[in-house]
């Protein structure tokens, strides 16, 4: 929603951009394709409404980003993205879902399987793109890379390479949120993996037992790298881990059930404290570009799943199901969208590397007045301001 | 250009300005827009490139008064304050100053702190502001940098330094690191302090002196006090500061007690504090060590020897400026200090100083730390742990030779 409408005016009017314009934002309503199963909690109705400007915003957007990680995909292979690359396709639904349903002053923070949430959250390809490719003009100066992508302004904060350990900070995004009183939550994402980490149960205690605004989303893709959930949990019932928070579980790969829950457990969060959501879903590439995927899985079981569950394909089905676009008009927009892909590519490979100097900038806030290196300093007088 | 400098009570303000003005402008300067390339230069050995930017210095969290240059012998009376209360002090004017300021940790809420630190806060501020957290470390100082991350300015209270080791990816990964791997996007203007060092008789794990273990970690600074003076301005200009500051206490110290001036002030976080102006030996310390050096520098003038003491305060980056000057001018230096030996401060320092001023140096410098060892339960053992004033005589004589 709010992505495309960034891309409008840069667009031509194309096919795309004028079915956009044109859709209706009449209500239609929606059963989600599977049920929420609670704990500890009376689970949120099936029927989700939406609209069609709504679904075919989330097909640009989730196509968008399917087309980034290829990409990112291709470009790891020839060499220009290094050091680890953790793609996200297949599970783009809970990035878009979850922005539809809540606000840029709402506070997202995740590990690092983070280029799509960051380009939900408003952040550009070309940002991206050059980050990931080590240039100055990314999205944290090149300094970061492919698992520090960060957007203050939209209330994205990463993008950390630690598996749990931005749960902790996330109860902290929660604390000054309370702290501040404005009326906004925060998700803090983790994977099955991290959720057998101890600092996410901290955590949990300590948002409990202060109320604080805080959304616990485990995007559960079944894998901690090369581990199945059942070989690495005694309980691979993530939801239910919290046991006095409740939990809510979602279809991960259903856009409008991610809707539905994260607006369900925003309004819950804000009044009643802690809610964890477990996001059944499901990643077609292996862990990160390191690992193949197929040593711990079936070529069956990743293609079995793109057939039935696929989330693109299943807001292809919706809008053609209720005529809200031909099939030919969705071919234009993904056509559309990997030129659009190409050329931020084509752009960020012109961008040079960051300058030498730049080793030494933001290591300290200004406030010491040099840039530092090590504990020794030359000059050390400071001036009143 | 020149900041004024607050010294503590009864030492020699005047003559260390003048010292510091001199210096500077014997230290040769180069052009700003070529600083970066120098910085690659200046870390060969031997090079001795001094970069005068003060002009361009200018800090937020070091604010010095100008007027109160001598502040230490002004009319006004000041009052007398134990040390864990001038830390109370300074945490109270700036909570009451800023209302971004918070404090978390264990039992500091309605204990009031288990060295009191905190003491009689909650009740004035809240429970929100003054945190009671549970026993996790490593969640509440990450909730701490969370929060920091949007504009909070929390400081982490550690009952013990020791416990803050469980702390330690979320201070190094995250609380130094995340405004250099955002590209500057987020500030951690976070404070983390607590008491460690050997105390009375608490056993391996309550006596740690790890600062060195934090030395490393890019992007934080780390300062230690040393007396009621000092720990009200540090623990302001820590607050003060938009980076994050780990601020060490003493357990044997927080009963220590100073007068301190009414007015308000704010130290600089990265200044030595000249301790007793001398001309043979440079004797460099911190923390508790100094009133071991203090005491044994009383032994050491009625002997006939003339010790400079400083007190370096800021560990990390250090004051090489002050320890410079003094540098040259008694060519000796002893290092006495309580981390451990190996990888600990006062090797950090020998290193730095050995690289910066070996030309000055009359003979190799002498580190005097505690021993390599987990603190033992037994007195006798624990005082043998630490450096004690007979052996900082010892070795000055020895040195002075």
């Amino acid at each position: 929603m709010a992505l495309t409408r960034r891309y409008l005016h840069l667009l031509r009017p194309v096919f795309s951009a004028r079915l956009l314009t044109t859709a209706s934002t009449s209500p239609i309503s929606i059963e989600t394709s599977l049920p929420f199963t609670g704990h500890n909690i009376d689970p949120p109705s099936r029927s989700v409404q939406t609209s069609p400007h709504e679904l075919l915003s989330f097909f640009r957007d989730m196509a968008l980003m399917r087309r980034m990680e290829i990409a990112a995909d291709s470009l790891y292979k020839a060499k220009l993205i290094r050091g680890f690359c953790h793609l996200y396709d297949g599970q783009e639904a809970v990035a878009i879902g979850m922005e539809a349903a809540i606000t840029r002053k709402d506070c997202i923070i995740t590990a690092y399987r983070d280029h799509c949430l960051f380009l939900g959250r408003g952040g550009t390809l070309l940002e991206a793109f050059a980050e990931l490719m080590g240039r100055k003009d990314g999205c944290s100066k090149g300094k970061g890379g492919s698992m520090h992508f960060y957007k203050k302004e939209s209330g994205f904060y990463g993008g950390h390479g630690i598996v749990g350990a931005q749960i902790p900070l996330g109860c902290g995004l929660a604390f000054a949120q309370k702290y501040s009183k404005d009326d906004n939550v925060t998700f803090m994402m983790y994977g099955d993996g991290a959720a057998n980490q101890g600092q996410l149960f901290e955590a949990l205690n300590m948002a409990a037992l202060w109320d604080l605004p805080a959304i616990l989303v485990c995007e559960n893709n079944h894998y901690g790298m090369g581990t199945a959930e059942w070989r690495a949990a005694k309980s691979p019932s993530y939801f239910k881990r919290g046991d006095y928070v409740p939990g809510l579980k979602v279809d991960g790969m259903d856009a409008l059930a991610v809707k539905q829950a994260c607006k369900f457990a925003k309004e819950h969060a804000l009044k009643n404290g802690p809610i964890i959501l477990e996001m059944d879903t499901y990643r077609y590439h292996g862990h990160s570009m390191s690992d193949p995927g197929s040593t711990y899985r079936t070529r069956d079981e990743i293609s079995g799943i793109r057939q039935e569950r696929d989330p693109v394909e299943r807001i292809r089905k919706l809008i053609l199901a209720h005529d809200l676009a031909t099939e030919k008009e969705m071919k234009d927009t993904e056509k559309e969208i990997r030129k659009e892909v190409d050329e931020a590519i084509a752009k960020a490979k012109e961008i040079p590397s960051p300058d030498p100097a730049e080793l030494f900038t933001n290591v300290y806030v200004k406030g010491l007045g040099v840039e530092a290196f090590g504990a020794d300093r030359k000059e050390l007088r400071a001036v009143l301001p | 250009m020149a900041a004024a400098l607050l010294h503590g009570v009864g030492s020699t303000t005047p003559l260390s300005s003048v010292n510091y003005n001199n210096s500077r402008r014997s230290l040769p300067e180069r052009k700003r827009a070529s600083f970066l390339i120098q910085c690659y230069g200046s870390l060969l050995p031997g090079s001795k490139i001094g970069i005068n930017r003060a002009a361009k210095l200018s800090t937020n969290a070091v604010t010095t008064k100008q007027d109160n240059v001598t502040a230490s012998t002004t009319s006004k009376p000041g009052h007398e304050l134990l040390l864990f209360e001038a830390l109370r002090e300074g945490l109270e004017e700036e909570m009451e100053r800023d209302p971004r300021v918070c404090v978390m940790g264990e039992d500091v809420g309605h204990y009031g702190g288990s060295y009191k630190v905190t003491k009689g806060l909650a009740d004035k501020y809240g429970d929100l502001r003054v945190l009671d957290t549970p026993i996790a470390e490593n969640s509440f100082t990450g909730m701490g940098i969370g929060a920091a991350m949007t504009g909070l300015r929390p400081i982490v209270e550690g009952m013990n330094m020791g416990f803050l080791l469980l702390a330690f990816n979320q201070i190094s990964n995250n609380c130094g690191m995340l405004h250099y791997t955002s590209g500057g996007q987020f500030e951690i203007p976070i404070v983390i302090r607590g008491p460690g060092g050997v105390g009375r008789q608490l056993g391996a794990e309550h006596s740690q002196r790890l600062e060195s273990y934090f030395q490393s970690i890019p992007g934080i600074q780390m300062v230690a006090c040393s007396t009621p003076y000092n720990a009200k301005g540090l623990m302001k200009a820590a607050i003060r500061s938009d980076n994050p500051v780990i601020l060490f206490e003493h357990v044997l110290l927080y009963n220590l007690k100073e007068r301190v001036p009414d007015e308000e002030y704010v130290l600089n976080l990265e200044e030595a504090e000249m301790v007793r102006m001398g001309e043979h030996v440079t004797i460099l310390t911190y923390s508790r060590m100094r009133y071991h050096v203090m005491q044994a520098a009383k032994t050491l003038v009625n002997k006939g020897y003339d010790p400079e003491v400083i007190d370096i305060r800021s560990l990390k980056p250090f004051d090489l400026h002050t320890i410079g000057n003094s540098v040259k001018k008694t060519h000796r230096v002893v290092i006495v200090e309580e981390c451990m030996r190996t990888g600990g401060i006062g090797a950090s320092l020998t290193a730095s100083i050995n690289e910066h001023f070996h030309d000055y140096l009359d003979a190799p410098i002498v580190c005097l730390s505690s021993q390599d060892v987990p603190t033992p339960y037994a007195g006798t053992l624990e005082d043998w742990t630490v450096v004690q004033p007979a052996q900082i005589v010892a070795t000055v004589e020895q040195l002075c030779q």
